[in-house]
């Protein structure tokens, strides 16, 4: 099976503080620390682990800049044959239907059985796939938790509502975007990354795909921390002390049994 | 201005939450709107007559191939009935988020995901609200919905329009909808295992997220649940790393609680790990990073590290 995944280099917002930048209007982006898309790492492992069981090859694509290959590097060296690098001033300030778009272009270079993406990245859309699908008119399912492979077509869980599974038949080729837990994301050392090192990956541009830019559907007005309600009260003091402060506060409010 | 459509998300004949709080959503992009609400199912007369109470015109489609909202189906009948400049409100649940993104390119029509908060149209342009990096910062977008758009809206985000005074009417749009070939078919839902411990009906938990960093961490996190007589559970990464079982799972995709007392331990506070918090507990939140959205609705906050504050907030429980 010929699997294509999309991965995303995204900040990596658990373990950085967003601030928003003077000029109101993007993140502060200077030190954040870059990785892939968290969503897209299981995309990449359950390829992997589905061309271990039944053949064929895994390939990674991303529509970003020239920093954005140190993430194909690193799913290639989880176990993905093949990256593809989309890069063009063109997808540049990109909304979901202008990477779509793009991906649209990829997917008709070759031929592909199978494409995934992460369910959502950084911006908490979750669109890629599903416009996607649309664009090349291919059955579509999103969250997926489970996978199995039948003969020509696939057997998909849906993660939905209450920790419920919705189970469905999808003919091949189609496009899942694949939720987080659906398996375990092997870990990749420096040494698996400088294997994978010297393995040239195809640039294309958007001319190359026969591609042109797609105007963003949503203008960003302006970027702002958001308040909801009131907010917590603070406790300030030493850990000991704060610890002592919630002692009490529990007991009132009959946390402690 | 386009007219306005809200999808209605319903199950064993009741319409979801989120059905209400469309037609307040809709009111938001225009007060003086007729609003149409979808209902699209198999034997949907009652529910449509319901909803008829809140939209002022109700389409019905009523096939039995939709007896379970399979997107695939529904997306083509949609882009089928719905005009081509329509604004389509739907909810961002799992199926919403099945639906829309594909349903607004065969719409040809600009998509808004996830949006929490609309601020009103000037002229053809609709000003909303969105967050990024999970809730840490917020963005006003402005989307031009001259050609009709694709929006869907967070749950919980609008009040539900509970006036009931539309008295609309129904139309069945079943025979406009037509017949659906889809390539991918309905087999069932399997229903989420019980675990050992059903939260759901826990008075205290101790919650952990991200913050616990390890497995073996999960211990710190257990004896401090055990000093205050409280149960265990935690957000969805924790259950990813499968280092507790999914039925301790707290938020839309696990399980919904109703807590006297809830100890966000270490987690951001996603607003699908929110979503499955009711009942307006009192929310004590701990976590390392000032800014996670758990600290505007806590009750109390903390800015800790949860591995060092746990082992000492279990030592003054046990000697309080």
């Amino acid at each position: 099976m010929e699997i294509l995944v999309c991965v995303k280099r995204v900040p990596d917002t658990e373990e950085n503080e967003i601030t928003i930048s003077s000029a109101g209007n993007d993140i502060e982006r200077d030190d954040l620390v870059y990785s892939v898309n968290e969503w897209d790492n299981y995309a990449v492992e359950e390829a992997i682990q589905i061309v271990d069981k039944v053949g064929g090859s895994v390939t990674v694509v991303t529509v970003g800049d020239d920093e954005s290959e140190e993430v194909l590097r690193r799913e290639m060296a989880m176990g993905a044959e093949k990256g593809i690098l989309v890069s063009d001033d063109a997808f540049a300030g990109a909304d979901g239907k202008g990477i779509a778009t793009a991906l649209k272009g990829v997917v008709e270079k070759e031929k592909y059985d199978l494409i995934l993406t992460g369910a959502q990245a950084d911006d908490g859309a979750g669109q890629v796939g599903g416009m996607l699908a649309a664009m090349l008119d291919l059955p579509y399912a999103s969250l997926v938790n489970k996978i199995e492979v039948l003969d020509g077509k696939l057997k998909v869980g849906r993660e939905i509502e209450g920790g419920n599974q919705e189970m469905s038949e999808i003919e091949m080729p189609c496009v899942l975007s694949i939720q987080t837990g659906i398996n375990e994301p092997r870990y990749v050392g420096i040494r698996g990354i400088r294997k994978v090192a010297s393995v040239e990956i195809p640039t294309f541009s958007a001319s190359d795909l026969g591609v042109s830019a797609v105007e963003p559907a949503l203008k960003k007005v302006d970027y702002f921390v958001p308040e909801m309600g009131e907010g917590a009260e603070m406790l300030e003091g030493s850990v000991e002390e704060m610890a002592e402060k919630l002692v009490e506060l529990l007991k009132a409010k009959g946390g402690l049994k | 201005m386009a007219q306005i459509f809200a999808y209605i998300a319903h199950k064993d004949g009741v319409a979801d939450d989120s059905a209400l709080e469309l037609a307040t959503a809709a009111k938001a992009i225009d007060a003086g709107a007729d609003v149409t609400a979808i209902v699209v199912g198999a034997g949907v007369d009652a529910l449509c007559n319901d909803m008829a109470a809140s939209y002022k015109s109700v389409w019905k489609i009523d096939k039995a191939d939709v007896a379970y909202p399979n997107a695939e189906i529904i997306r083509a009948m949609l882009a089928k009935v719905v005009p081509g400049d329509a604004v389509v409100l739907m909810a961002h649940d799992t199926f919403g988020m099945d639906l829309g993104p594909g349903l607004s390119i065969k719409m040809d029509s600009p998509f808004a995901p996830d949006v929490v908060g609309i601020d009103g149209v000037d002229g053809s342009t609709l000003k909303m609200v969105r967050q990024e990096f999970g809730g840490q910062v917020s963005t006003h977008v402005a989307c031009d919905i001259a050609s009709g758009a694709v929006i869907t809206i967070r749950p919980g985000s609008f009040a539900a329009d509970e006036s009931k005074s539309a008295g609309g009417a129904v139309a069945d749009k079943t025979a406009d909808a037509g017949d659906v070939t889809a390539k991918r078919k309905f087999l069932e839902v399997v229903e989420a295992e019980a675990g050992d411990v059903d939260i759901t009906k826990s008075e205290v938990l101790v919650s952990v997220g991200r913050g616990i960093e390890e497995e073996e961490n999960i211990e710190i996190a257990r004896e401090l649940a055990e000093a205050m007589g409280a149960d265990l559970s935690c957000s969805r990464p924790i259950v990813d790393a499968k280092w507790l079982e999914k039925s301790r799972q707290v938020g839309t995709s696990g399980q919904t609680v109703k807590p006297k007392v809830y100890m966000a331990m270490g987690i951001s506070g996603s607003f699908q790990h929110l979503g499955g918090i009711k009942g307006n507990p009192f929310i004590v939140a701990v976590n390392k990073n000032a800014k996670a959205p758990i600290f505007q609705v806590a009750d109390i906050g903390i800015v800790a590290d949860i591995l060092e504050f746990m082992p000492e907030l279990t030592e003054k429980v046990k000697s309080a």
